[in-house]
């Protein structure tokens, strides 16, 4: 497993643990315990507490019959399988993939996306940039969280690589430019619109919805 | 090995191993009113709190192939489970989740590792059981409603020094796992 630099605040593991996260952002936060050692140790130690937790608490009545209603039940058939990873993507990002390759939409400058959901809770997208390569430069009205999973990116906040997450908050401006070798590939979660500060993606914006 | 794993996780292994029904049947008898008593203190009422401990018992006996005793101690896990699984219920979409880590059935248990998390489990229980009253309250206000944890030390001024202090070190001992886990 690669060095990973920069990971989730305990806040956000806390939100994603108790379903308060809008969907984009769980999974963002899903692709990262699926790489990050750290991460996912601090997820599951906090299951651990629950148990602790669980063990002592009072125990309720059950109904008569229930046992006997869940014995006869372990004969039915387990669900399918959860979506496994492929390649750079991991079983969350699969799974918004519907197990397929990305279909990946040209904006120019050889950056590709795919939106992979977009509601008034947040989108969600896979984001694909050219070594060297900037996306344009913006500002956002909320949260964003991007995560990366190939190649590198740099902006004012430092050095992305595999694994790593950036958590900018609405004050943040930045210009992520891709490191040098493989394509940076990024799942990228907003809960507002990006505002793009140049004249021509402002321009492109609804039509590509970025 | 199996001398130093609580009966729960015991069980549990026999279910994972052997599809053993008697030791699942214990297992709902320990955890099913604990779950029940979750999801009351969750907000569910008594019918659909049943449901869920139904459906949770049954995620357990189809999913037992994913536990591992070096990461989890039967409760820690059952509880992962009933907290998705609640979740769910309350959300549009499923919550989306990490990749489940590669099955391990031919790598040797590593009996050390496995003590270890189980030690940890006790120390946890034990740092439980001297918690103030209100604390101990607090706190399973986090972990059954799911309040945000600051929300919780706003409402107390509740100092978790020593569960924090427990979750470093379960958290350290649960990296070296995942670590010799998925390289």
């Amino acid at each position: 497993m690669t060095h990973i630099d920069h990971h989730i605040s305990d806040d956000l593991i806390d939100a994603y643990r108790a379903g308060r996260l809008p969907h984009a952002f769980s999974v963002v936060v899903a692709a990262h315990l699926s790489l990050c050692d750290e991460c996912r140790a601090r997820h599951e130690a906090r299951d651990m507490i629950g148990g602790a937790l669980l063990n002592r608490a009072e125990a309720a009545t059950i109904s008569a019959g229930a046992r006997d209603r869940m014995m006869a039940a372990l004969d039915t058939p387990p669900p399918p399988p959860a979506p496994r990873g492929s390649g750079v993507f991991p079983a969350p990002v699969m799974a918004e993939l519907k197990g397929r390759p990305p279909r990946w939409r040209m904006l120019g400058g050889g950056i590709r996306q795919q939106i992979l959901s977009a509601d008034r809770s947040g989108s969600l997208r896979l984001l694909y940039i050219p070594p060297g390569k900037a996306v344009p430069e913006h500002g956002h009205r909320g949260l964003e969280l991007t995560l990366v999973l190939q190649g590198s990116f740099v902006d004012s906040e430092g050095a992305f690589r595999r694994g790593d997450v950036e958590t900018a908050h609405d004050d943040i401006d930045h210009q992520p430019v891709a490191g040098p070798g493989a394509p940076c590939i990024c799942l990228a979660a907003t809960d507002a619109p990006l505002r793009f500060h140049a004249m021509l993606p402002r321009l492109l914006q609804p039509m590509f919805r970025i | 090995m199996t001398n130093e794993l609580s009966d729960l996780s015991r069980d549990l292994i026999a279910v994972r191993d052997h599809r053993d029904r008697e030791a699942f049947g214990r297992l709902f008898d320990h955890f099913a009113p604990r779950l029940k008593a979750m999801m009351l203190r969750g907000g569910l009422t008594g019918g659909s709190a049943e449901d869920l401990v139904q459906d949770v018992m049954l995620s357990v006996w189809h999913k037992a192939a994913q536990f591992d005793p070096h990461r989890a101690d039967a409760a820690g896990w059952i509880y992962g489970i009933a907290r998705n699984r609640r979740i769910d219920l309350a959300r549009r979409k499923p919550l989306s989740q990490p990749e489940e880590m590669p099955d391990m059935p031919s790598l040797e248990p590593d009996a050390g590792q496995v003590l270890a998390l189980q030690q940890e489990a006790g120390h946890l229980a034990a740092a439980l059981s001297r918690l103030a009253p209100e604390q101990a309250d607090a706190l399973r206000a986090a972990y059954f409603e799911d309040l945000p944890h600051s929300r919780i030390s706003e409402m107390t001024g509740l100092p978790l020094g020593t569960i924090k202090s427990r979750i470093r070190l379960g958290l350290e001992r649960l990296r070296h796992e995942l670590r010799s886990i998925a390289p």
